[in-house]
C-alpha cells in the first residue's frame, strides 16, 4: 500500500522566467511549413480586460491520429512531434503555437491541455481548448456562457484562436482534477 | 505605496479569515497587489481528467545536458557567493519517485539580483552567472543542483518590500495533471512574516513544505554546503493496475 502525502504547495511563476522557461522552438510543436499546420494564438486578459504581458502557457496534446505522444525531445525537437510546447505572452498579452490540430484520445472530444501561468497570479491554472464543433459530458454540463469560453475559434485565415480571461465577465473556467485537493 | 505594517496586517486579517488546513496558497491573497485583476473569482470547476491530462511530456537526455545542472560553471568565470548543492527527490502524491524527469530552476544571484532585462535592482550583474539550471531527475527521483546561494531582493509590492531568498521550481509528474511551479526557501529567513507571496499559504506546515534544510552531511569539505528539499506532487489518477510500476 502506498501512503498519501501532502503537497508541495505552488508559488507564482513571477515576473524573472524569461531566461528560464521559454526556449528556442518552444511554441513550434511542428515546424512552420508542416503539412496540416496550424496557429493557435490567443490573447491573455485579466480582469480588467488588460492584456497580461507576462504570462506563460503550456499545451499538451495528442496527435491527429488521437494518440498521446510519449517521445522525449521538446526542448530539442529535432522533428520529433512531442504534443508539448510553451511560450511567454509579448507585450500585447499575445501568445502563439505553431501545431497541428489533435484528435480525442480513446473516443474523447479533442482538446488541448493548457497550463496557465502569470506573474501575480498564486498558482498555475489548468484549462481545455475544444477544437471547434467538439464536445463532451463535461461541455455540454456548463452553463452555455461558461462552455463558450473553452471552445477554440476558427478565424479567417484558418487559425485557432483561445482567448484566457484571469477574471471578469468573460472569465475562463479553470479546473480541478479529484487529487488537487485544496 | 502601502507600509509593510499595513500589509503585515491585511496578511493576518486574511489568515484569520481563511479555515486552517489549506494545502495551496490562497490565489485571491491581495496582499499580494499583483494578484487582485489576475486571479479566478469563480470556483475551479471539478474535471475527471482524461486522455491527453493522464500523460505528462517526456524529457530524456536528448533534452538536457548534465552541465546545465551545474550553475556555477556555464560562464567560464566563477560566481561571486555561496557556492551550495541542493538535491532532493520528486515524489507524487502517493510516494512514489517521479523518474527521469525534467526539473528546472531559476533564481537571483548573491546580491539577490537577475539577469533578468525587467529587473531594476541596482545590485551588481554577476557576468559569471546567469541562474538557470535544468536536470533530469535520476531513477529515484532524486535531482542535485550545484549553484549559488540566492540573496533576498527588492520589489515594488509595498514600501521596503523584499523578498525572502529563494529559488524558482518548475515540475513535472507522470500525468500533466501535476504541473506544478514553486519557489524554495531557506530555513530561518527573517523575511518570512513579512512576504505576501510566500503567506498566501496560509497554513503554516503548509509553508514549511517550502523551506529546504541545510544538509551538513551534504556539505562538503572546503568546497560548499549543502541543502536538500524534497517535492511532493499532487497524486495521479491511474488504478494500481494501470500503473507501470507496483510498489
Ligand atoms: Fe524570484
Amino acid at each position: 500500500m502506498s501512503e498519501t502525502l501532502a503537497p508541495t504547495p505552488g508559488q507564482t511563476i513571477g515576473p524573472f522566467f524569461h531566461d528560464a522557461l521559454p526556449y528556442d522552438g518552444g511554441a513550434f510543436l511542428v515546424p512552420a511549413g508542416t503539412a496540416g499546420a496550424v496557429r493557435l494564438h490567443g490573447t491573455v486578459y485579466d480582469g480588467s480586460g488588460a492584456p497580461v504581458p507576462d504570462a506563460l502557457l503550456e499545451v499538451r496534446q495528442a496527435d491527429p491520429s488521437g494518440a498521446a505522444p510519449r517521445a522525449e525531445g521538446s526542448l530539442r525537437r529535432d522533428g520529433r512531434f512531442t504534443g508539448w510546447g510553451r511560450a511567454a505572452t509579448d507585450a500585447s498579452g499575445r501568445y502563439a503555437f505553431t501545431t497541428v490540430e489533435p484528435a480525442g484520445v480513446d473516443g474523447g472530444a479533442a482538446f488541448f491541455s493548457v497550463v496557465v501561468l502569470a506573474r501575480g497570479l498564486l498558482d498555475r491554472l489548468f484549462t481545455r481548448a475544444y477544437l471547434p464543433g467538439q464536445s463532451d459530458a463535461f461541455l455540454a454540463g456548463l452553463p452555455a456562457a461558461e462552455a463558450q469560453t473553452l471552445r477554440v475559434v476558427r478565424e479567417d485565415d484558418g487559425s485557432l484562436r483561445f482567448d484566457v480571461h484571469l477574471q471578469g465577465d468573460r472569465e475562463t473556467v479553470f479546473l480541478r482534477y479529484p487529487r488537487h485537493e485544496r | 505605496m502601502d507600509s509593510q505594517a499595513r500589509i503585515t496586517a491585511e496578511i493576518a486579517e486574511a489568515h484569520a479569515a481563511t479555515p486552517p488546513g489549506g494545502a495551496q496558497p490562497r490565489i485571491d491573497f491581495l496582499p499580494y497587489r499583483s494578484s487582485a485583476l489576475r486571479h479566478p473569482t469563480k470556483d475551479l470547476r471539478h474535471a475527471d481528467p482524461e486522455g491527453i491530462e493522464l500523460v505528462a511530456p517526456v524529457f530524456g537526455h536528448s533534452d538536457v545536458d548534465p552541465v546545465e545542472a551545474d550553475l556555477t560553471i556555464q560562464h567560464g568565470g566563477e560566481p561571486i557567493g555561496e557556492r551550495m548543492l541542493l538535491t532532493g527527490r520528486v515524489l507524487d502524491g502517493d510516494g512514489r519517485p517521479v523518474r527521469h524527469q525534467l526539473v528546472e530552476i531559476w533564481q537571483a544571484n548573491a546580491g539577490g539580483r537577475y539577469i533578468h532585462k525587467r529587473d531594476q535592482h541596482p545590485a551588481p550583474i554577476d557576468p559569471s552567472f546567469t541562474g538557470v539550471g535544468r536536470c533530469l531527475t535520476d531513477g529515484d527521483g532524486v535531482y542535485r543542483f550545484t549553484t549559488i546561494k540566492p540573496g533576498p531582493y527588492p520589489w515594488r509590492n509595498h514600501l521596503n518590500a523584499w523578498r525572502p531568498a529563494h529559488i524558482h521550481f518548475s515540475l513535472f509528474g507522470t500525468e500533466f495533471t501535476q504541473r506544478l511551479v514553486t519557489q524554495m526557501y531557506f530555513p530561518g529567513d527573517p523575511l518570512f512574516a513579512l512576504d505576501p507571496i510566500y503567506q498566501s499559504i496560509t497554513d503554516q506546515a503548509a509553508r514549511d513544505r517550502l523551506v529546504a534544510t541545510y544538509d551538513h552531511d551534504l556539505t562538503t569539505h572546503e568546497w560548499a554546503t549543502g541543502y536538500r528539499w524534497d517535492i511532493v506532487l499532487t497524486g495521479t489518477h491511474a488504478t494500481p493496475l494501470e500503473r507501470d510500476d507496483h510498489e
